[in-house]
């Protein structure tokens, strides 16, 4: 590619750095090497003409105003309602907590259960050192907390789904 | 921005239960917020619903407004929020009609514009009109960038991106208004 002795910067992005420069950005460096590029370069010079005039157009473009009643309006929405408190006063740090120490002490404690039963010795089988197939899953299943568990699971999961079709219903409602 | 009490000042106006002092942020933002809410849905019926909405959410979240960035800025993250889930619904209305309908709504959108383009040929209506053309993305960014006097930093925090992005984003927008510019108002531009 020939280079430009004119141009140390080159023609690269010549747009975006013309906008950065009329935007104040970059370096001062930059800056100083665009405003000189600005001054002497013919291509550079009508760009940069041609951006300004669009920047300062822009700029000077008017807001959109709403209608007369407007704050009228907002102010007697709101007259139905209260602030709601900030969200940090009725989210409990304590349940979050709570929560995030259940979770990982299910997870740390199904790795302890899974690394007791690998079986050490077998290490330098290139096999996988445990075998799955002799894990009896039915113990689990069978066990009274579990199934309890479980059961809290499932009945938790229809009240979500109540509590969405209910939401559903008065929206349809709402609409007709 | 404007003079009288700060927007710091009125908000705790408003938490201490002095409810009419929120007329003034609705009166010293309506424009900015309006401006914005129009670029999303291109209709002023739309968009002045959406605004007012946007003030009553801006209410009743009031007090978790901490004051860490402007109030501005925060208010300008729900009218984003707002903006999108208004569109996310509009989408799904605009997905049951068929094409026909939507190419009949598009053409008479089209001569609407070169009627317009007719009559108004004052230079600040046909940037607002260029603008109007982009799609609601890069008309937002521009006009949080020039209108609302927000920072790439705080266009940044508003709409969820790097300020990089913010940057590239800004930068691409301006590139298609141009082009919007050059293609739709060639003469008037020309004119300048």
């Amino acid at each position: 590619m020939k280079e430009n002795l004119n141009n140390p910067l080159g023609d690269d992005n010549l747009d975006e750095r013309l906008w950065e420069y009329i935007d104040g950005l970059g370096s001062p460096g930059e800056r100083s090497a665009i405003e000189k590029l600005v001054k002497t370069n013919q291509q550079w010079k009508e760009k940069h003409q041609e951006i300004l005039e669009l920047h300062q157009l822009v700029q000077s473009s008017v807001l959109e105003e709403p209608s007369l009643r407007f704050t009228k309006n907002v102010m007697e929405e709101i007259a139905k309602y209260q602030i709601a408190p900030a969200t940090k006063t009725y989210i409990n740090n304590k349940i979050i907590w709570s929560l995030g120490i259940f979770f990982v002490a299910m997870i740390v404690g199904s790795l302890v259960y899974g690394f007791g039963q690998i079986d050490w010795k077998t290490t330098s089988d290139p096999k996988l050192p445990i075998d799955i197939s002799k894990i009896d899953f039915s113990k689990f299943f069978s066990n009274t907390y579990v199934n309890i568990f479980m059961m809290i699971n499932v009945i938790l999961g229809l009240m979500l789904l109540d509590r969405f079709l209910e939401v559903k219903k008065k929206k349809i409602q709402k609409e007709a | 921005m404007s003079t009288g009490p700060s927007d710091i000042e009125i908000i705790s106006m408003v938490l201490k239960g002095d409810h009419n002092a929120y007329a003034l942020l609705v009166e010293r933002y309506k424009s900015y917020v309006f401006t914005l809410t129009l670029r999303f849905t291109k209709s002023r019926e739309d968009a002045e619903e959406v605004s007012q909405d946007i003030f009553v959410k801006a209410y009743r979240s009031l007090a978790d407004f901490k004051g860490a960035s402007k109030f501005s800025t925060w208010l300008y993250t729900i009218v984003n929020t707002t903006c999108i889930t208004f569109l996310r619904k509009k989408r799904l209305q605009v997905q049951s009609l068929d094409d026909e309908r939507t190419f009949e709504v598009a053409d008479s959108q089209d001569s609407g514009l070169r009627a317009n383009q007719v009559e108004q040929k004052s230079r600040l209506s046909m940037v607002n009109q260029a603008i109007a053309l982009l799609n609601p993305d890069d008309a937002e960014i521009i006009t949080l960038f020039y209108k609302n006097e927000q920072s790439l930093e705080e266009i940044g925090q508003i709409l969820g991106l790097e300020v990089n992005t913010a940057k590239v984003r800004l930068h691409r927008a301006r590139a298609r208004l141009k082009e919007k510019m050059e293609k739709y108002f060639a003469e008037e531009v020309r004119d300048l």
